[in-house]
């Protein structure tokens, strides 16, 4: 709350929880580029034996999900903060963020597939 | 109070074209924050799950997956998502030592503002170089 105000912080309480997780979810998406990228450079680039091997070890497979996890709801709060900024009917914004969930729902739901769907 | 009863000052609305307006540094920065991530949300997820989806899959399917981004137009769309990732990255970082305070005031914010978009279009020349 800023000082010198007599105004009373009110509203949904969402903001702060939105900001913080905006900022962790960022730093696990940059922890696990650098990941990707030391991958990369120690094997000299990737072709499909390298590739397969990395996506067989269990762990990578838990760490990817974390990241997949940590970049669909980072893009959830940037888009609706897009939205509740360009979108100023209701109806049109409610209409467009129910689409948004869908399509994050469906990318989670891809990512479990790949991750643990292969033959 | 009631609309009719404020002084009357400076005549309304304010010249609020956006695209008349010569826009600083650091709000190119942030627009631009804004359109790489919606870009990423919109076309660069699915991609990627589509393409380790089908570069997982079998030996054919990887050569497969990876032959579009070999032509030149898979290149360019592949540039252009290899900047906004970079770019997103950039300037989300730049966000992060914003909050901790860090360089707020307004000469540290615009020369973080130019150091993200010069960089972010080196990073993308050597993903270039690397593509072509």
């Amino acid at each position: 709350m800023v000082a010198g105000t007599d105004k009373l912080p009110v509203g949904a309480h969402y903001g702060l929880r939105d900001w913080l997780s905006q900022r962790v979810t960022a730093i696990v998406i940059t922890l696990y580029t650098a990941l990707i990228l030391g991958i990369v450079l120690w094997h000299s680039g990737i072709d499909y034996a390298t590739w397969k091997a990395v996506f067989s070890n269990g762990a990578f497979r838990v760490v990817t999900f974390l990241f997949m996890a940590a970049l669909l709801w980072h893009a959830w709060v940037g888009v609706r903060n897009i939205l509740m900024d360009y979108a100023k009917p209701a109806g049109v914004r409610l209409t467009l963020e129910i689409v948004v969930v869908c399509v994050l729902v469906a990318y989670g739901g891809w990512t479990i597939a790949v991750l643990w769907g292969q033959p | 109070m009631p609309a009719a009863d404020r002084p009357v000052d400076k005549p309304r609305p304010v010249y609020l074209n956006l695209f008349a307006i010569r826009q600083p540094l650091p709000a190119i920065v942030s627009i631009l924050h804004r359109i790489s991530g919606a870009l990423l949300f919109v076309v660069g997820i699915p991609l990627l799950l589509w393409a380790v989806q089908r570069g997982l899959a079998s030996p054919e399917s990887y050569a497969a997956a990876v032959a579009p981004f070999t032509t030149p137009l898979g290149k360019v769309v592949l540039l252009v998502l290899a900047w906004c990732y970079l770019y997103h990255l950039l300037a989300g970082l730049r966000h992060l030592t914003l909050d901790l305070h860090v360089g707020i005031r307004l000469a540290p914010a615009r020369s973080s503002a130019a150091i993200v978009l010069v960089l972010s279009v080196l990073l993308a020349l050597i993903v270039a170089v690397r593509l072509w």
